[in-house]
């Protein structure tokens, strides 16, 4: 089972770079998509069994983030459809400068994409440290090309940042891998091995500098991939500049696939009694990265970046969530659900506005809702549900993450959420209400109807979140129980 | 005694990469870097004729030797630059920033102390050095071939660490890394090449029209 769920994508990705009709490429984008997100399906029936001695195994904090990335690429899968053959073809004019450009192959789009879901599937199996990395390293490599699509000047500039600040930071996280390697190593004992259950069980055995060391390291370089204030600095240009697709699985999954790199190195952190020290460190990225994102979004221009600069904002949540601990930890990981959702289909919708308005600046999109009123509303859902309104899902995960703050006594900590979500609030609004509401303005494009295969993915994944605000069912409910009971919390 | 040996040329190859003017002379002392990384842990471990040790060094030696060198040479001859270094900071700052960087490798390895039997007192100031030298030259350089070495550096850093403390991992792991990271220059080879078509240039200081 797991190594059907690795393999398949791979064996696809391969397959995609033979030459052939496009519109079969794309039918094998769905049908890949569709048979991942099956096979992720019979994963919640029965635990699939360890492989490789027990290097790649599912538990239930793998199942969660594997669930979300299949239903993500799902959802871009059925996206592509209509992007494809909107943009697809070689030449494209630029959205913001008007200069024609071409883009990659889709040979290339699509077989990356395949390579993207591979590596990240990888990430959620891996129960072996070495391999962990290799995975998270993939990760870069098979999304940066993606990036770079559309071929000109800056993308190219937010690939190549991409590729250099993720690679620093991952090659000092192998640094980490190494020196939690040597704090396993016991006296008189040679060999460190690196599986998670080994490095639990060793637990207080571990060498503490080595350990404390290791997990900084191992925090900096995948939290530089996760896009944790002060590291994040690829990731507006990336989300920014990529397709609209592509960085909905950016967000959605693959910042999601690096906390988990983050996770699985606090799982070790408290088997040796060291969990204050990793949670302390979650908390200050947290809150740096809430204020950067406040600063940011107050007043900022570009829609896409807005998105990106939010997903640092709902990353450091996640991490403060982790490292508050207890209650928290379980509202991190449904704010992990909540917000992949939610951006996803915010991303989607900016695609739309994308390819209607050939704009990404805020003040020159106005009237959403006249234009396009499905994309209009979809796009205030989204807005509504991001930014924590109830009914929506996200509403309930902040409202647990900082119910457990305020429960703990970390008044301070809980105020300065407030404070800068409140900001992040007021940006935000000011950005989505002016886009959506009002006249359509002079320049404005005519209405027209959006491809129904680009409509669908961001509205389930809306409907979804809204779902998650009224309803949480029993297994996801359960799972996240034992997700959040991994990394120590309630 | 022979593992001091190689591992004092290490430490003077980062020395040089950071003072040299010529980008031509930087790629082939990171390559003569490499190979001598390569054969690093064919030394550190006692069973040097091991099939598994031997083809991760003959791997590593033919990847960092010649792979590399000759995918940054092709990038270089593409990109038909002048072959001046052209950095940030200039060579003796650089230099000066190098033994500074040393003296920090050698007392940060007296923080960290190593249970396990190590084969030379230099493995952990020499790749402590080796990753700060890498940092250094990412931050400092503007040729975009300047900071793909200057990954390589870090990474060399990071693999003597992994090579002369940990010993061997894994197979798969060491694999998996190599392949990572050959991927890696090879997509970053791409990349210069696409920003040289695009730009006529390849100084990463000019790639500066996305901001806040």
């Amino acid at each position: 089972m797991i190594s059907a769920l690795i393999l398949i994508p791979f064996v696809a990705g391969l397959v995609a770079f033979i030459p052939q009709p496009a519109g079969r490429r794309r039918l094998l984008l769905f049908g890949v998509g569709a048979v991942h997100a099956v096979l992720t399906a019979c994963c919640w029936v029965q635990m699939p069994d360890a492989i490789l001695g027990g290097w790649l195994a599912l538990d239930a904090l793998g199942l969660l983030f594997l669930s979300l990335t299949s239903a993500l690429f799902l959802a871009a899968a059925i996206y592509s459809q209509g992007y494809l053959a909107e943009a697809g073809g070689q030449s494209y004019e630029d959205a913001e400068e008007g200069f024609l450009v071409d883009n990659a192959p889709e040979a290339v789009f699509i077989g990356c994409l395949f390579f993207f879901l591979g590596a990240m599937t990888l990430v959620t199996v891996s129960q072996h440290f070495g391999v962990l990395w290799v995975a998270i390293e993939a990760t870069t490599l098979a999304s940066a090309p993606l990036i770079y699509f559309h071929r000109h000047h800056r993308s190219l500039e937010a690939t190549w940042k991409y590729l250099l600040i993720c690679s620093v930071g991952i090659a000092l996280a192998l640094l980490g891998n190494f020196f939690i390697s040597v704090a396993a190593i016991g006296p008189g004992q040679e060999q460190g091995r690196l599986t998670l259950t080994e490095l639990v069980a060793r637990g207080s055995r571990l060498q503490t500098p080595w350990l404390k060391a290791g997990f900084l390291l191992l925090l900096v370089g995948y939290g530089t991939k996760m896009g944790l204030a002060p590291m994040h600095t690829w990731l507006p240009d990336a989300h920014s500049e990529s397709p609209s697709v592509i960085s909905a699985l950016l967000s959605g999954a693959l910042l999601n696939c690096a906390f988990l790199g983050i996770l699985r190195a606090t799982q070790i952190c408290q088997a040796a009694g060291l969990g204050t020290f990793s949670q302390d460190l979650l908390i200050v990225l947290g809150m740096v990265s809430l204020g950067v994102a406040a600063v940011f979004i107050l007043g900022q221009t570009d829609f896409k970046r807005l998105l990106a600069y939010s997903s640092v904002e709902h990353m450091g949540l996640l991490a403060i969530g982790a490292g508050l601990g207890g209650a928290a930890s379980f509202g991190a990981m449904f704010h992990a659900v909540n917000h992949s959702l939610a951006k996803a289909a915010l991303f989607f919708v900016a695609g739309h506005l994308l390819l209607l308005y050939r704009t990404k600046s805020i003040a020159d999109v106005k009237g959403v809702l006249r234009v396009a009123p499905v994309s209009g509303v979809l796009w205030l859902a989204g807005f509504f549900a991001i930014t924590g309104m109830p009914p929506f899902g996200t509403f309930l995960s902040e409202f647990t993450i900082l119910k457990a703050a305020f429960e703990q006594g970390r008044y301070a900590i809980a105020a300065a959420c407030l404070l800068f979500l409140a900001l992040i609030f007021i940006g935000m609004a000011t950005a989505f209400l002016g886009m959506t509401q009002g006249p359509p303005g002079a320049g404005a494009p005519t209405p027209r109807r959006v491809a129904w295969t680009m409509l669908l993915p961001p509205a389930a994944l809306a409907a979804f979140v809204l779902l998650l605000g009224l309803f949480v069912p029993g297994s996801l409910s359960q799972l996240l129980h034992d997700a959040a009971q991994a990394v120590g919390g309630l | 005694m022979f593992i001091d040996f190689i591992l004092v040329l290490v430490l003077l190859t980062n020395l040089k990469l950071l003072g040299s003017s010529r980008l031509g002379a930087c790629i082939r002392v990171a390559a003569i870097q490499g190979m001598l990384l390569g054969i690093l842990p064919w030394w550190a471990h006692g069973h040097p004729a091991a099939f598994r040790v031997l083809g991760v060094t003959v791997g590593t030696v033919i990847l960092k030797g010649v792979v590399f060198p000759w995918l940054l040479f092709r990038a270089l001859r593409e990109a038909e630059v002048s072959r001046e270094v052209e950095p940030f900071v200039g060579y003796v700052p650089s230099l000066l920033f190098g033994l500074g960087g040393l003296a920090t490798a050698f007392w940060l390895s007296t923080r960290l102390p190593l249970t396990s039997a190590v084969h030379s007192s230099l493995l952990v100031p020499a790749a402590l050095f080796g990753i700060f030298a890498g940092l250094f030259l990412i931050i400092s350089r503007k040729r975009a071939v300047n900071q793909v070495l200057g990954f390589l550096v870090l990474e060399n850093g990071v693999f003597t660490f992994g090579a002369g403390v940990i010993g061997e991992t894994s197979l798969l792991v060491e694999v998996g890394v190599l392949l990572d990271v050959f991927v890696a220059v090879f997509v970053m080879g791409i990349m210069i090449f696409h920003i040289n078509r695009e730009f006529d240039h390849i100084d990463t200081d000019r790639l500066s029209s996305l901001k806040d």
